[in-house]
Formats: structure tokens, C-alpha cells, sequence
């Protein structure tokens, strides 16, 4: 495979992964604003731009429909919901020969809706049909990726780029509610705690499959464990890195693996290190470093992805 | 029933049988062939199961599946950008719901006449570029040849694999009120335009399927296979498993989508210039399994850009050395470098005589007129005719750099007297032809008449393949005789009987 249409099948997935986070945690959020609540909203937006890494040039300035406008339909802004799926089709787009027609159509479909849905300004700003259109249009995509697009080494550096994204989203989002939803938990859980638990839970998707395992019982420890280590649910850290290390293992024997070997380490290490933990170890120690450790190691990986399949200088190629 | 209408043009009414259908009320006739009727306003044979057939649905019924079709475009990609818009802005390239339909015994003509054509042009290619005879024997003025801008004299003394030098080619063919075919131009460096014959096709299929069943179409779907197995037999010599890769400009020239659709029909990479490594005069492309030999590179690049060393240095698009990887052997390219000589616009005046010299056989399909501005009796004429004659700047494609003649104003004549003048290699005049028109739908749902070209896609390679049909033009605008996309025009399916 052409390492140029690698790059763009890796960022593919992940810009579709990342609109569908961000869209989820402006709609949680949006939602959780209604109820009364004890934090304020200022502190309820800024946490969230924390969860999505600070995204560059966006702040909180003091009006929520002016932020979710930015977030979900600024195109001049990168991270945001819209501009993600237009980068997901810009990468396709160049690609189109390497992608099932089905996904072409699929991804396309969805980038005609999203620009039809946009609102012309923040006093306009309806989700109501937007959010459902992207969500569909995304899990669409997957689908018809699964079943059209050979799970040959295409298939695989997308998988890369979906899993290697959720990662690193999920643990971002634990982390910053670790600082500041759970950093002063005792005994007694309040509804209003009660309510930002499960919106983490639901920002995942998770709430109903955490119920499947632990009832509708909510702890601190058991959501951390859930969302860290649990080793069936696809938005886990756990099987999101699980997935990732099967995929790079899957591309390094198709394209005979030139010095993939501390790819493999790295990946390796981390899937071994979330396979065995426990969550009573995690949280003894220091959980907020064992995090942002999980972030550094997902940057190497993306770095090393480069380095052996991407950008490889052609001395070495030309020298093997 | 001949009246002139207001144009002083004869306009007939519709008789026989068709004068009542509500969706002919504009429907007019004049010198210029009409597919459908005959001059005297009778249906053609062939014709009438299709109009039987539209005229039998509702108007909203034909709309409707329009639209679908429009969706279908839409949804594929199939689009270009409007530029200065916000993005999201793409539209579709116009098309035409109503076939073209060319009879079995035509396109027997057209299919001989094109092999004959395109063999003698690589002939006369090869030719060219070693010993030369056509001009040492005064067939072809030497000053035709060298001042010609796509004149490559790299190529000279080249051994290029079985002599193909244009491997895939795509001709215009304009019908004259008698009903002849005759060739409007060459295109023999990159044509292009095959994706919207093969998807429109599809799109004809799925929208009228029991029509389609009913008319036996010769099919075209064949294509790319064929494209394929061409250029897999112009392989190197000693590359029995030939790695082939088709090589694009990239995401923004306007036939990206063309690009994508052939590479993938052909299982094929599609790669760019910075996919490219050349090292040793081999050309390998950037894998993530390290680097891979490439053998036949089909490009849609021209020659101009594609390689910094050898042609325009500041070009970004193609690859540095490609061209010496070329001389020595370890590479093809379709279409080969210099193939411009062959469809230049003054050259053209010369292939009857091309056919002659190379086969010993007359044209099977004839030239357009042409007047060449270097000859100064045929300048004077057209400079005396400027109002009645099409001239054609001899380098430009896309239905740029012309005069046509009648719609043209004072200023436009005088402006392009002083070009000819200044540079008279570098122009050619035709007459202004009325060349066939074919029923088109319109946005009402009524049907009219409008000017249409056909280019068949030529394959030559260890044998000549010619796919059943072509890409139909249409001049959309009513009156307008140009049928390119960048101005006004679209395209629709052309069938291929028995």
C-alpha cells in the first residue's frame, strides 16, 4: 500500500472518531446544563475543553451557543464537529480508489447533510437533527467499512487511526474528571454527583453496558475500572488499545514489517500494562500519572506509525 | 408545411403522427441532421420505441427519476467545485436523460475508419521521431512538424515497447446534415472523459432499465479490463508481471475523479509525483512495505509537468528523473512523450494524407474542411470570411483560444486578424459547421433538439480495442454549437444497436 494513502486512511478514522467524541460531549453537556446543577456553567465549558484537549483558539467566554456553535459547526476552526468531517472526506477524497465505493458514498452522503444541517449563526444553533445525522452517518460508515472494504492492511490503518483516537480521548476525559469530578469524593454520592457520573458514562456510551456488569450501582472506582480496564466494551482504554495493537500487528506481517520492532514494543507494553492492572493498584498509586503515562505512549505510538511506514527516509528503504 | 422562422432558418412542422404530442410543441427542424426525425419531420426507425416510451410517462414521472439520477451523481462524487463559494458547494456536470442512439451499421464505419486512423498516427509518430521519411518525401511540410509545440526532440531515435506511442486516444466525431461522420479533432496526449461514459451508463441503466433491456445495447462496461490488458502488453521487455500505476496531477485537477474511478476499476495504484522515488533510472513508489518497482506508469500528466529535470522545472507534479528511467528502457508511459505533434491542429489538415502514405488506403472517415494560415491563399480567404468561419488557435484544447465566426463582433475579428497576422502557424480556420442536433430533456419536461458531438475512446495496443459508443456532448444552451463543460455543455448515454 502506498504510504500516502496509509496516512490518509489513518486520519480518515480518526478526524470521524473525533467529531463523533466532541459531538458527544457537547451533548452531554448541553443536556446536563438544563438540570440544576452546582457547577457552574463556566466551570461545566471549560471542563469540557479540557476533555477535548484545549483545542487551539477556542475559549470560554461567558456564552454557551457561541462555544457550541464553534464546536460543532466552525469550519475555520479545526477541531470542530463539521471541519472533522470535512477533513474525513478531504483524506477520502484523495484515496477514493483505496476505499469501497460504498464508503465513498456513505462518507459523502454525510458530508452533504452536515452541510446542509449547519445554522447560519450561534442564535440558530439546533442539534436536534444535527447530532442524531452525524452519529448515523459515522456508525453508517463503519458499517459499510466492515462489511465492503477487504480487512486487508486498509482496513487495518483504519482501525489504527478509530482506536488509536478513542484512546486517547477516553483518557483525556478520565483525566480531567479525575481532577475535578472525583477528586473530592467520600461516601455519600449527592444527585447532582450522581448526574455528572453518568454523563462521563454516556459521553462513552457506556452507561447501559457499565449497568450490564455492575447494575446501576455508581462508584468512583467501578466507572475508572469500567472505562480503564474493561476488556469487552469497544469504548474501554482497554480494548481500544487491544484493537490497536492487533491492527499494528496485522499490518506489520502484510507489509513484512521493516523495523516495526519498537512499534511492536511500545504497543505491546501498553497493551500488556492495561491487560494485567488492576484497578485497586491504579488507584493506590498515582492514577492521574498512570493516565497521562497511557497519553504519552499513545503519542509514541502515532510518531513511531510515521517513522517506520510513512515518512521512512529512502536511504534505509533503499538499503534493505 | 416550410416556413422561415424569424432567423430566416426553414423550420418544419412535425408530421406524420407526432404533431399532437404535447411534449415536441418546440421541437424544430432545419438543414442541421436531426437524430430523431428526418428532414421531412418523420420519425427514424430506431427512435420510436424511445419516444414511444417517454412520451408514455407522466412528466412528473420522468422528473422524478431525473432527480434520482441527479442524487445518484451528487451522492457518488461525481462533481466539480464552484469556486469562490463557501465549501460545500459542488455541483454535478449537467447530463442528458435521453440517449444518443447510433445504429450497428454506423458504428461499423466509425470503428474502421477510428483503427485506421489510429494506426496510421502512430505510424506517423514513429516515423517522426527516427528516420523521418513522410518528411524527406514532402508528404508533410518539415516546418508543420518542428514549430509544433508538443514537437519533442527528446523523443528522437527513442525505441519506445511495440512502437505504440499513443496507446489511448479519444476522437471527436461531428455528424453533417448529410448524416456523415466526419473527425473535428485528435485528442492523443491525455484525453479525457471515459468516467462519465462509463457512469453514465450506469446511471441510464438503473433509470430506464426496461428501456435499456428492450433496445439489445452493444455493451461498454469492458472498458477498463481492456484499458488494463493494453497496457499491460506495452510493458518493458524482461517485466513479464508488470507493476502499473496510473499517475494523477492529484486532489485538485478537475478529472481527479476520473482518476480514482479508472485506478480503481483497474485495481490499480493511484499515485502522485511525491509518491515517486526514482534511484539507478528505476522508478519505485513509497510503500509501507518500503519501496516497490513501478513498470508502466498510465499518466494523466503532460508532458510539460512531468519531470522537473528534463521539462518544466518548476513543476511540482511529476517526478525528478522519471524521464531518464524512460530513456533507458526501464519504464512505459501511456501516452508516450511527444505524442502532441500528432493532434496538432495545423498537423490535422494532414492525416488523409497520413492514411494514404503509411496504408496505401482513403480515409474511411473524413476530415473537417480546414484552412492552414501558413498556406497565403487559404489566409486570405479567411481573413475575407472571418464572419462565416470557426478559427481555432492550433495548441488549445477545451474550447479555448476560438472565433466562431457568425456569433462573433467586430472587435473579436479585428483581434483575431492581428493574431493571425502576427503568428500564422499558430491558427486554422473551418467552416462553421451545423452539425447534428439530438433530442435533449429539458427543465419543463418538454423535449427540443440540441447540437451534440460523440468521442469514442480509441484502445491501441497489441490490438485495437474501441468500446461501442463514447461519450455524447451536448451543447446545452439552445443554439450554442459548444459543447465543452467548462462552457455550457453536458454530456448523455450513447446506445449502440444490434
Amino acid at each position: 500500500m502506498l504510504s500516502r494513502v496509509a496516512d490518509s486512511l489513518y486520519w480518515t478514522s480518526r478526524y470521524l472518531e473525533r467529531a463523533e467524541h466532541t459531538a458527544r460531549v457537547v451533548d452531554i453537556n448541553m443536556g446536563l446544563m438544563l438540570d440544576k446543577s452546582e457547577v457552574s456553567e463556566e466551570r461545566r465549558w471549560k471542563r469540557v475543553l479540557a476533555a477535548l484537549g484545549h483545542p487551539r483558539d477556542i475559549e470560554w467566554n461567558d456564552d454557551v451557543y457561541v462555544l457550541v456553535h464553534t464546536l460543532c459547526f466552525d469550519t475555520s476552526n479545526g477541531a470542530s464537529v463539521t471541519a472533522c468531517v470535512f477533513s474525513a472526506r478531504e483524506n477520502a477524497r484523495q484515496i477514493r480508489e483505496a476505499i469501497s465505493t460504498e464508503q465513498w458514498q456513505r462518507l459523502n452522503r454525510l458530508f452533504h447533510e452536515i452541510s446542509r444541517l449547519r445554522p447560519p449563526s450561534p442564535s440558530d444553533t439546533q442539534l436536534s437533527e444535527f447530532l442524531p445525522a452525524l452519529y448515523d452517518g459515522v456508525h453508517l460508515f463503519q458499517g459499510v467499512t466492515d462489511t465492503t472494504l477487504s480487512h486487508g492492511e486498509g482496513w487495518q490503518f483504519l482501525q489504527v487511526g478509530r482506536f488509536l483516537e478513542r484512546a486517547t480521548a477516553t483518557t483525556k476525559l478520565l483525566d480531567i474528571y479525575q481532577r475535578e469530578v472525583f477528586a473530592n469524593v467520600d461516601d455519600t454520592v449527592d444527585a447532582y454527583e450522581y448526574l455528572e457520573w453518568i454523563g462521563l458514562l454516556r459521553t462513552c456510551t457506556a452507561f447501559e453496558a457499565y449497568c450490564k456488569v455492575y447494575t446501576a450501582d455508581l462508584t468512583y472506582e467501578r466507572i475508572l475500572e469500567f472505562l480503564l480496564l474493561d476488556p469487552e466494551f469497544p469504548h474501554s482504554i482497554r480494548y481500544s488499545i487491544d484493537r490497536l495493537h492487533r491492527s499494528l500487528d496485522a499490518i506489520q506481517q502484510e507489509s513484512h514489517g521493516h523495523h516495526a520492532t519498537e512499534l511492536m514494543r511500545v504497543s505491546g507494553k501498553l497493551q500488556a500494562s492495561l491487560g494485567y492492572g488492576q484497578i485497586s493498584e491504579i488507584l493506590g498509586q498515582d492514577p492521574a500519572r498512570y493516565l497521562r503515562r497511557i497519553l504519552e505512549q499513545c503519542r509514541q505510538i502515532h510518531d513511531l506509525i510515521y517513522e517506520v511506514y510513512i515518512q521512512y527516509s529512502v536511504q534505509t528503504a533503499l538499503a534493505l | 408545411m416550410n416556413t422561415p422562422d424569424s432567423e430566416g432558418r426553414m423550420s418544419t412542422t412535425l408530421l406524420r403522427g407526432e404533431f399532437d404530442n404535447p411534449l415536441l410543441r418546440e421541437y424544430f427542424l432545419d438543414q442541421a441532421f436531426d437524430e430523431m426525425f428526418t428532414l421531412e419531420g418523420s420519425i427514424r426507425p430506431h427512435y420510436s420505441a424511445l419516444l414511444r416510451m417517454i412520451s408514455g410517462l407522466p412528466r412528473e414521472e420522468l422528473q422524478r427519476r431525473k432527480h434520482s439520477a441527479d442524487v445518484s451523481f451528487l451522492m457518488q462524487g461525481i462533481t466539480f467545485t464552484v469556486y469562490g463559494r463557501e465549501e460545500g458547494t459542488e455541483r454535478i456536470f449537467p447530463y442528458d436523460l435521453i440517449p444518443r442512439l447510433v445504429t450497428g451499421e454506423e458504428w461499423d464505419v466509425i470503428e474502421r475508419g477510428l483503427t485506421q486512423r489510429i494506426t496510421a498516427l502512430n505510424l506517423f509518430l514513429h516515423d517522426v521521431y527516427h528516420d523521418g521519411k513522410v518528411l524527406a518525401q514532402g508528404v508533410i511540410p518539415r516546418e508543420i512538424v518542428y514549430s509544433c509545440q508538443h514537437f519533442r526532440r527528446q523523443m528522437r531515435g527513442l525505441q519506445v515497447p511495440r512502437n505504440v506511442y499513443v496507446a489511448i486516444a479519444g476522437t471527436d466525431l461531428l455528424r453533417l446534415k448529410t448524416g456523415e461522420y466526419v473527425v473535428l479533432e485528435d485528442n492523443l496526449r491525455v484525453p479525457s472523459g471515459v468516467s462519465y461514459m462509463l457512469t453514465n451508463r450506469r446511471i441510464m441503466k438503473r433509470t430506464l432499465p426496461h428501456l435499456f433491456h428492450s433496445y439489445g445495447v452493444r455493451p461498454i462496461e469492458h472498458y477498463t479490463q481492456a484499458l488494463l490488458s493494453t497496457l499491460r502488453s506495452i510493458a518493458p521487455e524482461g517485466r513479464p508481471e508488470p507493476s502499473i500505476v496510473l499517475l494523477t496531477p492529484g486532489v485538485y485537477n478537475s478529472a481527479y475523479f476520473e482518476h480514482t474511478y479508472l485506478a480503481r476499476q483497474m485495481g490499480i495504484e493511484l499515485v502522485e509525483g511525491r509518491d515517486l522515488v526514482i534511484h539507478d533510472n528505476v522508478v519505485y513508489m513509497r510503500t509501507t512495505g518500503g519501496l516497490k518497482r513501478v513498470d508502466v506508469i498510465y499518466r494523466r500528466v503532460d508532458d510539460d509537468f512531468i519531470d522537473p529535470l528534463a521539462f518544466r522545472t518548476d513543476s511540482i507534479l511529476g517526478a525528478a528523473g522519471l524521464f531518464n528511467a524512460y530513456r533507458a528502457g526501464n519504464l512505459t508511459l501511456a501516452n508516450a512523450f511527444g505524442t502532441g505533434v500528432a493532434d496538432d491542429k495545423a498537423l490535422y489538415a494532414y492525416v488523409p494524407a497520413i492514411i494514404r502514405y503509411y496504408l496505401g488506403e482513403d480515409p474511411i472517415i473524413n476530415n473537417v474542411e480546414t484552412y492552414l494560415m501558413t498556406e497565403k491563399s487559404q489566409r486570405q480567404h479567411t481573413l475575407a470570411n472571418l464572419d462565416k468561419l470557426v478559427v481555432k488557435a492550433v495548441g488549445e484544447s477545451g474550447g479555448y483560444g476560438m472565433l466562431i465566426g457568425p456569433h462573433s463582433s467586430v472587435a473579436d475579428r479585428e483581434e483575431f486578424r492581428r493574431r493571425i497576422e502576427a503568428n500564422p502557424r499558430n491558427y486554422i480556420a473551418q467552416p462553421t459547421l451545423d452539425f447534428s442536433r439530438s433530442p435533449c430533456l429539458l427543465e419543463d419536461g418538454s423535449i427540443e433538439p440540441r447540437h451534440v458531438d460523440l468521442r469514442p475512446y480509441i484502445l491501441f495496443g497489441d490490438k485495437v480495442t474501441i468500446v461501442p459508443g463514447g461519450l455524447t456532448r451536448v451543447a446545452l444552451r439552445k443554439g450554442s454549437l459548444v459543447v465543452n463543460s467548462s462552457q455550457g455543455g453536458g454530456s448523455k448515454d450513447t446506445w449502440v444497436l444490434g
